[in-house]
């Protein structure tokens, strides 16, 4: 985590030799192989100029990691952000929900930052892993292991069913359509369709084939590594797919597609691709959610949780792997503490006008969204960004970060 | 014979709800392209308002539910206005911030509407005939059902008469087709959306009023359900169109109370599934422009 | 970024090569240097004070320079040809002009700065736009496309009529349903219901059949006795027929004015190396521009 303070930056600034030889093939034909070659080219530069830095920040990474990793073995108390000492059951659930919150905003930032695609269905393919796993759990008498590959499978031809039909448009459109979508599984799963799921009072966890050490209060400590290596996992399926060629086609897509079908690419199975790759992460980390929660209830399948984690990425800063993690380590944090909060007795003793509000976490953290998006461009990341620039850089940063979101259109 | 006139009947009642939401929601995106999550809640309010004042009013008769009519529509009406006011209007031309901000304020007014009113789903009475039964060709249909149908025909001829006949709905339906062209004609075009929120937050507050009878509860999460399938609707309808959305309204809503009928509670997968063939068969919607 | 790499001339233009002998050209070429040298881009004593003055305009599409450091003026009488090689700027001139896209720099009408103002004030100011491709309501009728236009508070509408007799006929006719060239009327009928100051008016003749470009050049003619008109055109037979000054944009900026002798335009070699290229094409050129931009 101590690497969050470099690495938004580099990301944020697009390599100015690809925007270039982009525009320059914009609109003409005929430009078609020298900007190919260009952009090839605008690639290896962009890689080599940062090879130093990138040392760095590995190295960084990987102690943050390593911290992250003993943190169960450690007692560390964080006084109002964790319910107690780091190595206690409580503040180890927590902790990896933080994680796996961060990991299911880096599956969204794959859509929305990267390829500018606004879902506003991304809740179906967590709730798929969530629900597809503690269904098959519950049906079948199997592993856990195939049992999730199946859920994965699933999922798999889920996300490309639902794709190839929602990419048919674009823009605003394409949101109002994964939301149908993701409404209808919300639905479904609300009817308990053939006792299989619950209905609204929710699935628990089957634990006959689960493996002891996934099991009880005290093996927490083994659920949280296993959400962190999820999360690590995760980080390293986005950062290789972002930064792959499909990445960067996606990326030329979210500045302007027609210029990636001028220069003879398919924008729309590029999309779909990451529209898929996006899901399948999503589902693993609903997977994790699963068995860290012993249960599933249908909101993991509900717009409003697609929305939260809109609001993770948003307040973390659009377009930057480290604001998607932030974002979710944050907003998940935040609410935990705003509902103990909206149950204390400070609050119960306020006058109305302003008990209710401050009861109401998702009242404060709505609000704060707003202010985010009106006041803040580039969300948390963007803010620590610009503080570290000039009054003059200030402004154009500004003015990037919210093309950034803009060009999701 | 008579289960299609009820089904269809209660169709069309629902089909009513939808378009009172459907109807603001595609002006508000066709004049200017802001897909708005937080119709649900001049929806839930207006409802609210509708219900808090028949409350006080006392008496379930007609002049109060003609007030609380009145009432969930101006409420509609102001908190819609004020959203394009204070939120929309700064955000000019950046369509997916505007998004953000509808969700925000989707969010934080549900659950402010929670604080107040409380999660649990409030029982409501109209006037005592709402409760009797009219048969038509044999089916016994409860008469809510044709109050929502008459409201929603009314607010179609008002919001067509405005349109045709207004210099404000003449502005709206140029600034659909080119918002920036109408302030090239020196018209400040920014009145004209202030206008078209409000009107839909009127339509939605109206709707409100109205589908608390039809579902007889009120609670903040009646507009959230019903935004959605008002999402469905525009996009079948076509963005921005108003007949549009006055057809799938209706479509949408039969295709769902026959296959819930006759398929096995299936309604709401038929009306995703019609969404997906609309999409891949014309993506622009039923009546929508050609992009 | 918006200096998109110029292709070589002969390439571009086949007709440059197969036109008069270059030595021709180069003549008049000089001939034109020397009248731009006596008439640089300050307007002639005597002259009313300009219309309108841009300086130093930089517009920007999504982020793309669409505009570059633009200066000239247009007299307050007469009409004013904006001319330059497809996709040069001339549309984005005129839409920053009047804030349709962002910009910055200084644009001044009639003595007072609008650069920042909003479009709907800047229209209200008294400026009349005609956009590329008319841009006319398609679901509104042609008498609710001109009642939208209606400022004033009493309109022209009298001379529209005398104008465009064809549209009183068609006045409950949905825009969209009308052929180029009556939409064209409507788009100009918009513009000269009301009394303005000047006229902005993208390309009236494009695309449309030669009788119905007369019409069109002869119902400018007639505006322009009353109000200044910058006016972009293709059309170099309309151009000449019209134009009492010129502006030629090349590569998003100003590369010539001039407010009299349109005679550089009777040479169709050099017409097209002007409005197509800069510096490398030639000797007189590359003088010319140095004449501009003193």
């Amino acid at each position: 985590m101590t690497t969050s303070k470099t690495d938004p930056q580099s990301e944020a600034q697009p390599d100015p030799q690809q925007a270039t030889a982009g525009s320059a093939a914009q609109g003409a034909t005929a430009a078609t192989a020298a900007g190919q070659r260009r952009n090839r080219k605008g690639q290896h530069d962009g890689g080599a100029a940062a090879g130093g830095r990138t040392l760095l920040k590995w190295g960084a990474g990987g102690a943050g990691v390593v911290l992250l990793a003993l943190l169960p073995l450690l007692n560390l108390s964080l006084p109002g952000v964790l319910p107690g000492p780091t190595y206690t059951p409580g503040s180890l659930q927590l902790l990896a929900m933080c994680m796996l919150m961060a990991a299911a905003a880096l599956s969204y930032h794959l859509l929305l930052g990267v390829t500018g695609l606004l879902s506003f269905g991304h809740a179906l393919y967590f709730g798929a892993g969530v629900y597809g796993l503690g269904v098959i759990l519950d049906t079948f008498d199997i592993p856990l292991l195939p049992a999730m590959g199946l859920t994965l499978l699933l999922v798999i031809v889920l996300a490309h069913v639902v794709g190839a039909v929602g990419l048919r448009v674009t823009g605003i459109p394409f949101a109002m359509v994964t939301l149908a979508f993701a409404e209808a599984g919300h639905v479904l799963v609300g009817r308990n369709p053939g006792q299989a799921t619950g209905g609204e009072e929710g699935l628990t966890l089957a634990t006959d084939n689960l493996p002891e050490a996934l099991l009880g209060v005290a093996n927490t400590r083994n659920l949280y590594w296993l959400a962190l290596i999820v999360l690590l996992v995760v980080f390293a399926v986005v950062t290789w797919v972002q930064f792959s060629r499909a990445g960067h086609v996606a990326a030329a897509v979210r500045e302007n597609e027609l210029r990636v079908r001028v220069i003879g690419l398919q924008p729309y199975l590029i999309k779909l691709l990451v529209f898929v790759v996006g899901g399948v992460l999503a589902s693993a980390v609903g997977m994790v959610y699963l068995l860290l929660q012993s249960g599933a209830v249908p909101r993991s399948l509900s717009a409003d949780f697609t929305i939260t984690l809109l609001v993770m990425v948003v307040l973390g800063g659009v377009g930057s792997r480290w604001g998607a993690i932030i974002g979710g380590v944050f907003y998940t944090l935040l609410d935990q503490r705003l509902t103990s909060l909206a149950q204390s007795e400070a609050i119960a003793g306020l006058p109305d006008i302003l008990r209710i509000p401050l009861s109401e976490p998702l009242f404060i953290l709505g609000t704060l969204f707003i202010l985010v998006v009106l006041f803040l461009p580039g969300g948390i990341t963007g803010a620590v960004q610009r503080a570290t620039l000039s009054r003059g850089q200030r402004r154009q940063a500004a003015a990037r970060q919210r093309q950034a979101l803009e060009n999701a259109e | 014979m008579s289960t299609i006139v009820l089904l269809t009947v209660t169709g069309l009642g629902l089909g009513a709800l939808y378009f009172l939401v459907a109807s603001g929601l595609s002006l508000i995106y066709g004049l200017m392209g802001v897909l708005n999550f937080a119709h649900g809640s001049f929806l839930t309010l207006g409802a609210f308002a509708g219900w808090e004042f028949a409350r006080r009013a006392g008496a379930d008769n007609w002049w109060t539910f003609l007030g609380s009519l009145l009432v969930g529509a101006v409420v509609g009406a102001l908190f819609a206005a004020f959203t394009e006011f204070v939120l929309i209007r700064r955000l000019y031309e950046r369509h997916i911030e505007q998004v953000l901000v509808t969700v925000g304020l989707s969010l934080a007014s549900v659950a402010l509407f929670d604080g107040i009113w409380g999660t649990d789903t409030i029982h409501i009475s109209g006037p005592a005939w709402f409760r009797e039964t009219t048969g038509i060709l044999g089916a016994q249909i409860a008469n809510d059902r044709f109050v929502a149908i008459i409201a929603a025909v009314i607010v179609l001829l008002g919001l067509v008469f405005f349109l045709k006949r207004t210099r404000y709905g003449m502005i709206i339906r140029a600034g659909v087709e080119s918002r920036s062209m109408v302030t090239a004609l020196g018209i400040d075009v920014r009145k004209a959306f202030t206008l078209v929120f409000a009107i839909g937050g009127a339509a939605a507050g109206l709707g409100g009023v109205l589908a608390s009878h039809y579902f007889q509860y009120v609670s903040p999460l009646l507009g959230g359900s019903l935004l959605i399938f008002a999402f469905i609707v525009t996009v079948i309808g076509g963005l921005g169109s108003l007949t549009g959305a006055a057809i799938a309204s209706v479509v949408v809503a039969l295709l769902q109370q026959f296959a819930n009928f006759y398929l096995n509670g299936t309604g709401d997968f038929v009306v995703v599934v019609a969404l997906a063939l609309v999409l891949l068969f014309r993506p622009s919607g039923l009546l929508g422009r050609k992009s | 970024m918006s200096q998109q790499p110029q292709p070589h001339p002969e390439a571009a233009n086949p007709a440059a090569t197969g036109g008069p002998a270059p030595a021709t050209a180069q003549t008049a070429a000089q001939s034109t240097t020397q009248a731009t040298a006596l008439h640089p881009a300050a307007p002639q004593p005597g002259h009313a004070r300009p219309v309108l003055e841009i300086a130093g305009l930089t517009a920007h599409i999504a982020g793309q320079q669409v505009v570059e450091d633009v200066s000239f003026s247009v007299p307050a009488t007469g009409i004013t040809a904006l001319l330059g090689r497809n996709g040069v700027g001339k549309t984005s001139t005129i839409k920053a002009v009047i804030g349709l896209i962002s910009r910055t720099g200084s644009v001044t009408l009639d003595g007072e700065r609008i650069d920042k103002e909003p479009t709907f004030k800047i229209i209200r100011r008294g400026v009349g736009y005609v956009p590329e491709d008319r841009e006319v309501f398609s679901k509104l009728t042609v008498a609710e496309n001109l009642r939208l236009a209606e400022r004033d508070a009493s309109p022209r509408r009298q001379l529209v009529e005398e104008l465009f007799p064809d549209l009183l006929k068609r006045a409950s006719q949905m825009a969209g349903t009308l052929s180029g060239g009556q939409q064209q009327m409507v788009s100009l009928a918009r513009a000269l219901l009301n009394e303005n100051k000047l006229l902005l008016i993208d390309e009236p003749t494009k695309g449309l059949a030669p009788k119905i470009v007369q019409e069109v050049a002869e119902t400018l003619e007639r505006a322009a006795e009353t109000v200044p008109i910058l006016l972009v055109e293709q059309n170099l037979q309309v151009v000449r027929q019209l134009a009492a000054g010129a502006v030629v944009l090349s590569g998003g900026k100003v590369v010539h004015t001039t407010d009299s002798a349109l005679g550089f335009l009777d040479n169709e070699d050099l017409t097209q190396r002007l409005l197509g290229v800069h510096a490398d094409a030639g000797h007189g050129e590359e003088a010319d521009r140095n004449g501009a931009q003193k």
